[in-house]
C-alpha cells in the first residue's frame, strides 16, 4: 500500500529569520569513520540551520552522531579515521569544508567556538586557568600579555567565577565542577563568536549545578546574541532553552521542530519514545515506556528507515524506503512515513 | 502487516561508542615495543631496559586529580587554596614530593658532588693525572696518595677525581643529544602520524636492532679523534630511537586527551598546541628515561673505553684506567677498584635520582 500524500521532501524548516542566509547552514553531511571492523557511517546525510541568536538543541542517544556533526562543523574531527564524505557546510555563507586549514583555524574560537562536555579533561591540566583565558586573546589578537590576563579576569568575573583574580592563578583541577565549566563556557566566549556548539555542556555536573550553568549560558548567549548549537541527551536540559530541537537517530535528523510544537505532538516515533522514557511524577508505580531494542551498529545500519526494527509503527515500507525529511507542518519536519499518523495520535 | 524482526537486535550488539566515533588507535602496539624484550637487543644493559619498562608505567600523564573521592563542593577549593599557601601545579607538587624523598636527596648531594669536581677536579686534587712515575708503579695506598698508584705509576687518586670530568661530561651530552633528537622527531611522528610516523618507527627498529658493543666496535674504530665527541655521537645515534619511541608513544597519549581537542576547537595552531598544550604533558616520560640513561652511557662511555674504541689516552677516563688495570687486578687490585667503583657510585646516583623523579611525576605508582 502506498501513502497517498504528496511527498515532497521539505527544504527544511525555515531558518527562524527572513533575512539573508542562516548563521550556520549544514547540508547533506555525511561523515564515517573508517576502521579495522569496517566502515562505521557516523553521519548520514544531516541537514541543520542555525540563525543568529537561536538555539538548537541536537538531541540524540549515544552513538547518534550528534558529537561527531559538531566535530566536523569544528573542522576537529580527527581524520584519519574520520572523513567528511559529502555534504556542505555554510557558516555566514563560505563553505568550511573547502575553506583552507589556516583561514579554518582562525575561524575557530573568533567566530566560532565549542564547550565541552567535562570541562576537568577539557582544561590543560599544567596552566593555570588565567594563562588558559589569556591565551584565547594572544593566539587570535595579539594583545600584550598583561592586556590579555586583565581581559582573562574580566571573563572570569563575567560568568560569575567569585575572587576571579585570585582564581585566575588556579589550577583547572582545584575549581569544582561547576565553576570548571564556567571557565570552559568564558574561553567559548571570550572572542564573542558568533556561533557556540555546546557538546553536552552539563552533562558532567551534578543536578542544582546544571541549571545554573545552564541559565547562565541562555543569559550569554542572548547577552552575546550568538548562535547556539546545544547538544544532548537530554530533554528535561533543552526545554527551557532551546528554540528548536533536531532529534537525531543513526546519524540522521529524524524529526525538527520549533520546541514547544515537538513537546506537544511529536511527529516520529523515535521522538514520542524519548518522551515516553522519562520517568514522571504523576504515572508513579507504572511500568517505563522505555523504546525496546538498542541502537543499531554504525558499521551496519538497517535498509530503509534505520529506526524499523525499534518501530511500534513499522510497516513494509519502513523496511526498504529511507524516508526524506517531511514537512510536517509549518517549521516542521519529520523523517517518518506516517508523520500525519504519529501527529494524529499525539493530538 | 509487514515481518517485523524479532528481538533481540538483528544488527548486532550496540557499542557504546565515545565522542569520536568507533575507531581504534595503535596506541598500543607503539608503547608495546617499550617492554624489556623489544629493548635488549641493543645490549646497553639492564638499566636501559629499566629505563623503559618504568617510562611504559608513565604512558598516561600524571593527572593532577587529587584522588578519588567526592567532588569537592564550590567553595572547597577556595578554602584548599588558603590551607595550603598557594596553588600548586604538577611540577611544583612533584618537587614538594622529591623534597622529602631521601632517596633523591642522597642521590642529588653525590650527583652534585661529582658535578663539581668535575668542573674543577683541583678542588679535592691538587696532582696532575699525566704526570706519572714509573719507579711507583702498581704501590700501593702510601701518605700523600691514598688510593696507591697504577702501572705507569699514575697517582690513582688524581685520576679517578679527574676522571670523572670525562664521564660527566660524555654523560650529559650524550644524554642531552639523545632527549632532545628522540624527543623532537619521536614528538613530531606522534602528533603528525602518517607516513613520516610509519617510516620513523620502521628506522627506530632498525636502530634497535644494531648492537651498542658491535656497532660501537665498526663505527668507533675508523675515528681518530682524541676528544669526546665522537663516542657522543654515536651514543646520540644510537640512543635516540629509545627516547624517540617512548616520546611519541606520550604525545599519542597526549594528543588524544580532551583538551588537546579543545584547545584545538579554540583555534590554536599546530605549533602552539605541540609546544604549549602537549609537550608540557608529555614530557614526564621523557625525563624519567633521560635521567636513568644517563647513567647508562656514563657506563657506556667506560666499556668503549675498556674495549678501546671508546676514548684513548692521554684523556683521563675510567673506562682507560679500569681497562688498562684489569689485567693486573691479582697483584694490583687498587687499580682496577678505584675507578670501577667510582663509575659504579655514578652510575647509581642517576639511577636512583631517575627512580626519584619517576615516583613523582607518577603519583598513580605509589
Amino acid at each position: 500500500m502506498r501513502h497517498d500524500d504528496p511527498r515532497t521532501p521539505a527544504p527544511g524548516p525555515a531558518p527562524g529569520t527572513a533575512d539573508g542566509a542562516p548563521l550556520l547552514d549544514v547540508r547533506g553531511l555525511r561523515v564515517e569513520f573508517r576502521t579495522r571492523d569496517g566502515v562505521a557511517r557516523a553521519v548520514n546525510g544531516v541537514d541543520l540551520r542555525v540563525a543568529a541568536g537561536e538555539t538548537l538543541a541536537v538531541l540524540g542517544e549515544s552513538g547518534s552522531g550528534k558529537s561527531v556533526t559538531a566535530q566536523a562543523v569544528m573542522g576537529i574531527l580527527d581524520t584519519p579515521p574520520g572523513h567528511i564524505t559529502g555534504g556542505e557546510v555554510r557558516f555566514r555563507g563560505r563553505d568550511l569544508l573547502t575553506l583552507p586549514e589556516e583561514q579554518r583555524r582562525r575561524l575557530r574560537g573568533a567566530e566560532m567556538a565549542m564547550i565541552f562536555q567535562d570541562a576537568l579533561s577539557a582544561l590543560n591540566p599544567v596552566l593555570t586557568v588565567g594563562d588558559q583565558l589569556a591565551e584565547m586573546f594572544l593566539v587570535h589578537r595579539g594583545t600584550s600579555r598583561r592586556e590579555a590576563r586583565a581581559r582573562a579576569v574580566e571573563l572570569m568575573d563575567r560568568v560569575r567565577i567569585p575572587a576571579a583574580a585570585q582564581r585566575a592563578r588556579d589550577y583547572p583541577h582545584q575549581f569544582s565542577g561547576g565553576m570548571r565549566q564556567r571557565v570552559m563556557i568564558a574561553m567559548a566566549l571570550a572572542l564573542e563568536p558568533a556561533l557556540i556548539i555546546a557538546d553536552e555542556p552539563t552533562t558532567a555536573l551534578d543536578v542544582t549545578v546544571q541549571a545554573q550553568v545552564m541559565d547562565l549560558l541562555a543569559e550569554l548567549r542572548r547577552e552575546y546574541a550568538m548562535g547556539l548549537v546545544l547538544i544532548t541527551h537530554d530533554l528535561g536540559v533543552v526545554a527551557d532553552v532551546a528554540d528548536r530541537i533536531a532529534v537525531m537517530y543513526a546519524g540522521r535528523i529524524v524529526e525538527e521542530a520549533p520546541v514547544h510544537d515537538l513537546y506537544k505532538a511529536p511527529a516520529h516515533p523515535y521522538t514520542r519514545g524519548l518522551l515516553d522514557s522519562i520517568p514522571r511524577l504523576d504515572r508513579k508505580g507504572t511500568e517505563l515506556d522505555a523504546i525496546r531494542g538498542l541502537p543499531p551498529s554504525l558499521t551496519d545500519i538497517p535498509p530503509g528507515c534505520a529506526f524499523h526494527p525499534r518501530c511500534p509503527r513499522a510497516r513494509d515500507e519502513c523496511l526498504t524506503d529511507v524516508p526524506p525529511l517531511y514537512a510536517a507542518g509549518e517549521d516542521r519536519g519529520s523523517a517518518c512515513h506516517f508523520w500525519r499518523e504519529c501527529l494524529h495520535d499525539a493530538g | 502487516m509487514p515481518e517485523r524482526p524479532e528481538e533481540p537486535e538483528p544488527h548486532g550488539p550496540y557499542e557504546p561508542y565515545g565522542p569520536f566515533g568507533p575507531y581504534e588507535y595503535e596506541a598500543d602496539g607503539t608503547l608495546a615495543g617499550t617492554g624489556p624484550g623489544a629493548v635488549a637487543p641493543t645490549g646497553t644493559g639492564g638499566t636501559m631496559d629499566l629505563a623503559a619498562g618504568e617510562a611504559a608505567t608513565l604512558r598516561r600523564p600524571p593527572s593532577p586529580e587529587p584522588g578519588p573521592g567526592p567532588e569537592p563542593g564550590p567553595k572547597e577549593p577556595a578554602k584548599a587554596r588558603h590551607r595550603r599557601g598557594k596553588p600548586r601545579s604538577l611540577w611544583s607538587d612533584a618537587w614538594h614530593d622529591l623534597r622529602r624523598n631521601p632517596v633523591f636527596l642522597a642521590s642529588a648531594l653525590v650527583i652534585l658532588f661529582l658535578l663539581v669536581i668535575s668542573v674543577s677536579p683541583s678542588l679535592i686534587a691538587s696532582g696532575d693525572p699525566l704526570s706519572c712515575d714509573l719507579a711507583h708503579a702498581q704501590e700501593g695506598s702510601t701518605p700523600g696518595h691514598p688510593f696507591g698508584f697504577d702501572g705507569q705509576g699514575c697517582d690513582v687518586y688524581t685520576r679517578t677525581v679527574y676522571g670523572t670530568r670525562v664521564s660527566i661530561a660524555v654523560g650529559v651530552l650524550a644524554t642531552a643529544g639523545v632527549a632532545l633528537l628522540g624527543s623532537v622527531l619521536g614528538g613530531l611522528a606522534g602528533y603528525f602520524g602518517g607516513t613520516g610516523d610509519a617510516v620513523l618507527s620502521r628506522l627506530t627498529d632498525v636502530f634497535f636492532a644494531i648492537p651498542v658493543v658491535l656497532g660501537g666496535l665498526v663505527l668507533l674504530s675508523v675515528v681518530t679523534s682524541d676528544t669526546i665527541w665522537p663516542v657522543v655521537g654515536f651514543m646520540v645515534l644510537l640512543g635516540w630511537p629509545q627516547v624517540s619511541r617512548i616520546a611519541r608513544g606520550s604525545v599519542l597519549t597526549v594528543g588524544r586527551q580532551d583538551y588537546i581537542q579543545a584547545a584545538r576547537a579554540l583555534g590554536a595552531s599546530h605549533t602552539r598546541l605541540l609546544l604549549r598544550h602537549i609537550a608540557p604533558n608529555a614530557v614526564a616520560p621523557v625525563i624519567v628515561v633521560a635521567t636513568i640513561a644517563l647513567g647508562t652511557y656514563i657506563a657506556l662511555e667506560a666499556t668503549l673505553s675498556y674495549v678501546g674504541v671508546g676514548l684513548r689516552p692521554p684523556t683521563v677516563s675510567w673506562g682507560i684506567d679500569i681497562s688498562a688495570a684489569s689485567p693486573y687486578i691479582r697483584q694490583a687490585p687498587h687499580m682496577l677498584l678505584w675507578p670501577a667503583g667510582a663509575l659504579a657510585l655514578t652510575v647509581l646516583a642517576f639511577i636512583m635520582l631517575g627512580d626519584a623523579v619517576r615516583d613523582a611525576l607518577d603519583p598513580k605508582l605509589r
